[in-house]
């Protein structure tokens, strides 16, 4: 009995995933998918066809007749949306980067300290956390605004005589970006940096690499995992990102999440932003995929 | 010591006054913190020399090891290697090499970079690192294994690895930091002659780190007995197990029977110890304490007699007693010997015919015995 009720379990335990990716990823979107084929109306809500579930299987297929691709169409003829998806990417890669130069240093310092002190470290990387992600952006802005703090305090020890106009322009988004998302890369490198057997780091010295060839031939190597699983954490939504390029952007920065805001708010053209958002999604799964395969690969090599 | 120059082998660079040490450590102490590692100790190891640091965990070896590769520095104490001294040359500059006892073999490489490393570090044209490394796979017979990562291969072949690519940039010295200790019994003792055979073999000093005593006397020329950061003894398998210098080595290295007592006549080589209860000893000593100064006789299980009868100089060195435990090891039988007052002398025998029957069984009444020669006098 009890070794059924623990086979039960097991099975249960596999199930939890997949009903989870289930429900809250594969169900949206296909409701998402199912809004880009529609048309605008203007009604409640505010696209055709609407199944009714009363018309029987053959209303149903009449109604599914009216799907179209025309709103992918209508992506291709408008080159904004093509921009706004480059710009988004370049905005997102470029924040990335940053945040990979900014977080390796912090990870690899924590991974080194002292044992007793690493707890209390770690909760200084999460504790941001506690105040809401708004109200950080927002603070930004009375940081960086041209008699924000910062100003006054570069003018106020002469490094600067004219306010540095930061707000309002991409750099302002990327301060935004990583500032918000370095925990998503410290803490994933520092995992991996942490479980890092320190006698390799000493084989290398033996074997004759000074102490930075040896961080580049074999602790960096060996942390690349890490520094992957951060950056998809940071990158991917970073290119969705909406909040930030509002609130911290310029009125000529271009990026997707925003379009895709606009179009539902202000055009209330659910379609079109369905359409729109499908798009983002295959452009972000579809690098990811292509990449875990080819990892998978390296991996299974001279297996 | 009379017995034992013929025990050893012709390679006995330390006897010899002309010799100059390869490597001198030089009153070295180790502290981290208030707790202290190595606690000025001094050694000189030859060229060419197998030399063991033999202790229980804790004692310091690991350290001394880890100083001589450089990734610690003491904190007073010199070493000296090959006349220069290692004071402040990081491990990237010290001619000599590490095996490690988690081997450290870089996960992301292949066998074959993994030995090629330290070549690489050095600049050696292409050509070169690959006829090297094709030496090293030879050598640790692992050529079919050049493509596989660490992962894919087995403890014993990861060991080889670990040598191969410790011995590639042919150190002067390579250092052994419990080289067989994550290896099963079997492969254990074919890799010790293993060792013994490429050590021969490529003519290095290697200095090894072991906590078993037996991989210890197997493989080295000489081994140091450390206990709590000090050597208690440097001298040749032989020498420490036949003449231990103290009762700690004596106790350290393999099983052995200590008898305590009291000097009662000193007479040309031959102390006579009463050891109470009517058992008095006469052995062998080229001490002359006072008599009734306090001495310890040690003797090896091996060395000690079990027979039915009373031995022709009983009781002088020997005693009655009941057969209290038999163990049957296949090629020895173990007997602990129950005496009148109830101490427990440990012997052996080597079963040099097939065992028919069962010699001596449970309870029964046994004499123990023991030469003159057979044993050691302690001094503490």
């Amino acid at each position: 009995m009890a070794r059924v009720a623990s086979a039960l379990f097991s099975r249960l335990v596999i199930i939890i995933p997949y009903a989870w990716l289930l429900f809250f990823f594969l169900i949206p979107f296909f409701i998402v998918f199912r809004i880009s084929l529609s048309q605008t109306a203007v009604a409640m809500p505010p696209y055709t066809p609407v199944f009714d579930l009363f018309g029987g299987l053959s209303g149903i297929m009449e109604k599914a007749r009216e799907f179209s691709l025309d709103n992918y169409v209508w992506l291709t003829e408008d080159v904004l949306y093509f921009n706004a998806y480059v710009s988004s990417v370049i905005i997102a890669a470029i924040s990335t980067v940053l945040t990979l130069m900014i977080a390796y240093p912090v990870a690899y310092g924590m991974a080194k300290a002292p044992k007793s002190i690493r707890p209390t470290l770690l909760m200084l990387v999460i504790l941001p956390f506690w105040t809401s992600f708004l109200i950080r952006v927002y603070a930004w802005i009375a940081i960086l605004k041209p008699e924000g703090l910062l100003n006054q305090f570069l003018m106020s020890i002469n490094v600067i005589d004219q306010p540095l106009i930061i707000l309002n322009t991409n750099w302002a988004i990327y301060i935004g970006i990583v500032y918000s998302y370095l925990p998503f890369m410290v803490l994933p490198i520092y995992s991996s940096l942490e479980k890092m057997d320190h006698t390799l780091t000493e084989a290398a010295l033996d074997l004759g690499c000074t102490p930075f060839s040896a961080f580049w031939q074999v602790t960096f190597p060996l942390s690349l995992a890490g520094v992957v699983a951060g950056c998809l954490l940071v990158f991917i939504p970073a290119v969705g990102e909406f909040v930030i390029p509002d609130l911290l952007g310029g009125s000529e920065t271009l990026m997707i999440g925003k379009t895709l805001w606009n179009e539902f708010n202000a055009n209330r053209d659910w379609p079109v932003s369905s359409a729109v958002a499908t798009i983002l999604l295959l452009i972000l799964v579809i690098p990811i995929v292509f990449f875990q395969n080819a990892q998978a690969k390296a991996d299974g090599e001279g297996r | 010591m009379k017995s034992l120059g013929s025990i050893r082998r012709s390679f006995a660079p330390w006897a010899d006054p002309a010799s100059k040490p390869f490597i001198s450590v030089k009153n070295v102490t180790k502290r981290f913190g208030d707790f202290t590692a190595v606690d000025d100790l001094s050694l000189d190891i030859y060229t060419r020399e197998f030399f063991a640091l033999l202790g229980a965990s804790g004692c310091g070896k690991s350290t001394l090891l880890r100083m001589l590769a450089g990734f610690e520095q003491p904190t007073s104490g010199e070493i000296i290697l090959d006349g220069q001294s290692l004071a402040g040359i990081p491990p990237y500059r010290r001619p000599v090499n590490m095996m490690f006892q988690s081997y450290a073999l870089f996960p992301h490489m292949t066998v074959e970079t993994n030995i090629a490393f330290g070549l690489k570090q050095d600049g050696m044209p292409k050509a070169d690192i690959a006829e090297r490394v094709g030496q090293m796979l030879k050598l640790v017979k692992l050529e079919k294994f050049a493509k596989r990562k660490p992962h894919q291969l087995s403890g014993g072949q990861r060991q080889r690895v670990a040598l191969a690519r410790s011995l590639a940039k042919r150190p002067k010295v390579l250092l052994l930091d419990e080289p067989l200790g994550a290896l099963d019994k079997k492969l254990r003792e074919e890799t010790q002659f293993e060792l013994m055979d490429l050590q021969q073999e490529l003519g290095l000093t290697f200095v090894v780190v072991t906590h078993d005593q037996e991989e210890a006397m197997t493989m080295a020329d000489r081994i140091a007995v450390m206990s709590h950061g000090k050597v208690v003894q440097v001298a040749t398998p032989a020498e420490i197990y036949e003449a231990p210098n103290s009762r700690f080595v004596a106790d350290f290295i393999g099983d052995v029977n200590i008898f305590d007592g009291t000097v009662s006549a000193v007479e040309n080589g031959y102390l006579r110890i009463e050891t109470g209860n009517g058992f008095p000893i006469r052995m062998a000593s080229p001490d002359k304490p006072s008599v009734g100064a306090k001495a310890a006789v040690a003797i090896r299980p091996e060395k000690i007699r079990v027979s039915r009868q009373p031995p022709a100089h009983a009781p002088l060195n020997a005693v009655e007693g009941e057969i209290w435990d038999v163990g049957y090891l296949g090629d020895m039988t173990v007997f602990h010997v129950r005496l009148k007052d109830g101490r427990v002398v440990k012997a052996s025998s080597l079963n040099a015919v097939r065992a028919v029957e069962d010699p001596f069984g449970y309870d029964q009444q046994v004499w123990i015995s023991f030469g003159e020669d057979a044993g050691v006098v302690l001094k503490d």
